[in-house]
């Protein structure tokens, strides 16, 4: 089984997912989340499923019980980079993710957490 | 243009989950679906196969390629296992419905990613679910 | 059967013999039908090779007959394709019986007669095979307009920096719908827009099935992080929305499409000042 993983930056933590997610690399993957959180105090939590071809009901529900978990640990989740595609799979599922936040991009994700992006020289309007 | 043969795969872990999605986007690939179909009928194998693994104890999936009367191609899928069976056929496709402490969306969700779903069972023998999505 | 297989042969040998004239006549008849919309030199070619294939198909040649099934429907193809009304191009097939009972006629052989009902068959078969592929043809022209005209009649346009415009015109089905909204989709993560106006001013009427799909694009656009603004909802797509029920929730709508872009605007940060005297 292959574990994702999980990268700070700054206050944020940081998960891409790059591989086919099996049920089992998504439960670990809530496990670690959780005990990171806890051993970096960090603020937010940023999903990026723009690599992720399917999202289905057992992943989707993974956002939403990591974006509650985080919550009662003081941190926000936003979930950034969802397909059109996907997006459209899962409103025909008929799951909804609840209270997830979700940005169109990591960049748009970070500002949403309200977390200062690395300086890139990228100036904002 | 010659059709692939079905193929078949044994659903015995977590990884075979992956392996059926797999499968399925190579045959919705090759029926020539759009991006949003692939993904609709990937997601309703993935959770399918899932159903097969968890509630069936494990069984197989068949993949073929089909066209239908007006020439259209499409991808069927069925998988099955001899598990428990669905006492309660009814129940179980009704929204929100589980029994293995999912979101109930296995059955139901899958349905209406799908053109036709047939669903066959048997309590004590075992159960057979068979979805088929046609090209638009 | 020995009387069918003479009768062919029969007309086989005057096909032969007669070439020239024959496929002369032939070739001025179909000259006449198409009113010069083809030239006669064109014409001569196709004939002259669909003469050669029909006199082996006559004289027992088997795999003329199918080389001459092919090249009738090609012909018939580009006919279709050229906007040939479908007796102008069964002409090109049909004729031949003239040309060929007006050269049994100078004849004069009455025993070519029974003979020529035989040829006028398998000339009506191949007059069948003409109008099947000459069908599909246009079937596959409308198709092809059909998809073309989705594709024109569904824009995506970028109203501002980061919103993007749908103006929907004239009678929204299923299909259309989808296509659009996957279009829409799409657009929003190659430009990176977080917003989009679809605007259904110019739309008469919508049905539940539309309805919904309207309704699921919104909410996948808020799954992968933008909003949808709906404007121009006429009162009675209204009234059909809710008295089919349909729960539109908490999407935002707006009356007008300046509305919609100006919630927009102010959403994403952007002011918009009146010039004094304006």
């Amino acid at each position: 089984m292959e574990r994702v993983p999980i990268l700070k930056i700054g206050d944020v933590l940081l998960v891409s997912i790059q591989i086919d997610l099996q049920d089992q690399s998504v439960l670990s993957l809530q496990e670690d989340l959780a005990d990171k959180i806890v051993k970096t105090g960090a603020r937010g939590v940023i999903i990026d499923i723009t690599a992720v071809e399917i999202v289905d009901s057992f992943i989707g529900r993974m956002f939403a019980t990591i974006a509650s978990m985080s919550r009662l640990m003081d941190a926000e989740t936003v979930v950034v980079g969802m397909r059109p595609a996907v997006a459209i799979t899962l409103v025909e599922l008929g799951l909804s993710l609840g209270g997830v936040r979700t940005a169109l991009d990591l960049e748009k994700g970070m500002r949403l957490l309200g977390a200062a992006l690395p300086d890139t020289g990228a100036g904002r309007r | 243009m010659t059709t692939p043969p079905p193929e078949e795969l044994a659903i015995g872990s977590g990884d075979d989950v992956v392996r059926v999605r797999q499968l399925v986007r190579t045959a919705a690939g090759h029926a020539g679906m759009s991006l949003v179909d692939q993904t609709k009928l990937i997601t309703a194998a993935s959770e399918l196969a899932r159903n097969t693994f968890v509630y069936g104890g494990g069984g197989a999936v068949r993949v073929e390629h089909v066209v239908n009367a007006r020439g259209r191609a499409g991808v069927r899928i069925a998988f099955s296992d001899r598990g428990p069976g669905i006492p309660d056929v009814d129940q179980a496709l009704t929204e929100g419905w589980t029994s293995g402490g999912g979101l109930g969306l296995g059955l139901s969700g899958a349905r209406r990613l799908v053109d036709e779903f047939e669903l066959e069972t048997e309590v004590g023998k075992g159960t057979t679910v068979t979805v088929t999505k046609w090209t638009r | 059967m020995s009387g069918e297989d003479g009768g062919q042969g029969r007309i086989g040998e005057l096909l032969r013999d007669h070439r020239e004239s024959v496929l002369d006549r032939w070739v001025a008849l179909v000259v006449a039908g198409l009113r010069g919309r083809l030239t006669e030199g064109e014409l001569r070619g196709e004939l002259t090779e669909l003469y050669g294939l029909i006199e082996r198909a006559a004289g027992g040649d088997g795999t003329a007959s199918g080389e001459l099934h092919a090249a009738l429907a090609d012909i018939s193809r580009s006919r279709a394709r050229q906007g040939f009304s479908p007796s102008e191009t069964a002409i090109s097939v049909f004729t031949l019986k003239q040309a060929v009972y007006e050269q049994i006629e100078n004849a004069g052989d009455p025993a070519t007669y029974t003979a020529f009902i035989a040829f006028s068959q398998s000339v009506d078969d191949l007059g069948l095979v003409t109008f099947e592929t000459y069908a599909a043809a246009r079937e596959q022209v409308i198709a092809d307009q059909a998809e073309q005209l989705l594709e024109l009649s569904t824009p995506v346009v970028k109203l501002w920096d980061g919103i993007l415009g749908v103006p929907l015109v004239g009678t929204l089905d299923s299909a259309r719908t989808q296509v659009v909204m996957e279009a829409l989709l799409e657009m929003l993560v190659d430009t990176g827009s977080e917003y989009a106006v679809i605007d259904i001013t110019g739309v008469p009427a919508v049905d539940t099935e539309v309805a919904q799909h309207l309704l699921k694009t919104v909410m996948a656009a808020r799954l992968m992080g933008t909003e949808c603004v709906i404007s121009g909802i006429r009162p009675q797509i209204a009234q059909t929305i809710v008295t089919l029920g349909i729960e539109f929730g908490d999407i935002v709508t707006k009356a007008t499409l300046a509305d919609a872009l100006a919630y927009a605007l102010d959403h994403s940060g952007v002011a918009v000042d009146a010039k004094a005297g304006a």
